[in-house]
């Protein structure tokens, strides 16, 4: 038995588990798949006094598109991303990022709300929704609100959810057939944690991310607008001069490698 | 203290356990099924692998807790199961395992291999083994015990 001491509650209603975070007077945490949460338990990094699971909770596992918004509950897995339900090109991007998150047994359990407001910096769906645009559902004791991705992820294990929300799922933007995406990850295995994520959408609006920091993912606008004027690729060395202008707090290895990451996302967005 | 009722292989079990119980541990401690084995307990080396209603997943990352109501399949569970007993042979003729610590969870991500990618060329093999760590074989036999069930598959 490896994590510290807690408890363990089974939820059968979102209801549930925001009366719950509004009544804690204890560190509460609330457990989707608990793949990430699961292995800072066992290394006693994370050492909350209660889990409340949402493993029995109807409801937030359905992908439907509805317009030009995707619907995707917070309990989806990323191996059925990984295994093609979300529709259309949109779908296909979340299809190529799940295929590189952690390996098919962790991904098989994994959530993708449960990545969002868990917010490890070197975490894909992060990074990759942000490139991606549109707004996170969430329910609190006011009923349902939803929040927009730009700026929802604030730091390290920090978001925008209050303390006694839960993050339901997502509304995101539809990529029309002709748009294009490119997503590059470094790392030294397949599957392992980001060192650096380059995420490119162009759609309608031009949207790259450079993920993977010491923080929260972040737009990169001079990349948008190169894109929106017409680019279809990016040197490592103007990545690079970008980035410098930005407070990354980056050291010279780490301005190099999500500089490459940008520039092979744009590569990839236009092979 | 929490309790649970599940199914190991094929057998219904209840149980009262500690919250904090992690489903390895339940299967290895209180169901005395050693064949699942623990590595690093933190979802990297895949050697607690199982089956969970069917699909593999890492039983070390996995509270005891969430796993009420569910079918487990540990490596003991796969007497008469076909694409098992194909890996277990092709295992035995390729020299896939040395020391035979990874190989409980090697064999059931083998399994999810044969059984969900039945068109996998090697490539592909040697990427979904990258969350199963073996380090006696190099993965040259495992790989070719796990594309020889595949041929097999596709003869």
């Amino acid at each position: 038995m490896k994590p510290a001491k807690f408890e363990h509650q089974r939820m059968t209603s979102v209801d549930d588990a925001v009366k719950a975070l509004g009544e804690a007077d204890k560190e509460i945490r609330v457990l989707g798949g608990g793949q990430s949460l699961g292995p800072m338990m066992n290394l006693r990094l994370a050492q909350p006094d209660v889990l409340l699971d949402l493993s029995r909770v109807d409801g937030l596992t359905d992908i439907e598109e509805d317009g030009n918004r995707l619907k995707i509950g917070s309990r989806v897995t990323h191996a059925r991303i990984e295994d093609g339900e979300v529709p259309g090109t949109t779908g296909a991007y979340m299809q190529f990022v799940a295929s590189g998150i952690s390996y098919r047994s962790v991904r098989n359990r994994g959530t993708i709300g449960g990545s969002v407001a868990h917010s490890d910096p070197a975490a894909d769906w992060p990074s990759a929704l942000l490139a991606l645009g549109g707004h996170v559902t969430a329910a609190g004791p006011e009923g349902l609100r939803t929040i927009s991705l730009d700026g929802f992820t604030v730091g390290p294990f920090s978001t925008g959810l209050g303390f006694d929300e839960v993050l339901t799922g997502f509304e995101l933007a539809v990529l029309g057939p002709g748009a294009r995406w490119g997503y590059y990850k470094v790392n030294r295995k397949p599957g392992e944690f980001a060192d650096a994520i380059g995420a490119i959408t162009v759609g309608a609006e031009p949207r790259a991310v450079c993920g993977a920091t010491e923080s929260a993912p972040f737009r990169v606008p001079e990349i948008e607008q190169r894109l929106s004027a017409g680019a279809d690729e990016l040197s490592v060395v103007d990545a690079r001069n970008i980035l410098e202008e930005h407070d990354t707090g980056f050291d010279d290895y780490e301005l190099q490698i999500h500089a490459v990451a940008l520039s092979r996302a744009v590569k990839r967005a236009f092979e | 203290m929490t309790e649970l009722s599940l199914k190991i292989n094929g057998e219904d079990i209840a149980a009262d356990v500690e919250h904090r119980l992690s489903l390895a541990d339940f299967i290895r401690d209180h169901r005395r099924l050693t064949g699942t084995h623990l590595g690093c307990e933190h979802g990297v080396c895949g050697a607690c692998t199982v089956l969970m209603d069917g699909e593999p997943v890492r039983s070390c990352i996995t509270l005891a807790a969430v796993a009420d109501g569910t079918e487990i399949t540990t490596i003991e569970g796969f007497d008469d199961d076909e694409p098992m007993s194909d890996l277990r042979q092709a295992f035995h003729e390729n020299h896939a395992l040395q020391c035979g610590y990874c190989t409980p969870g090697m064999l059931i991500a083998a399994r999810d291999i044969v059984t969900r990618l039945p068109d996998a060329e090697e490539d592909r093999v040697r990427l979904e083994l990258a969350g199963n760590l073996c380090r006696c074989t190099g993965y040259v036999g495992i790989v070719k015990a796990i594309l020889s069930v595949l041929d097999q598959g596709r003869a």
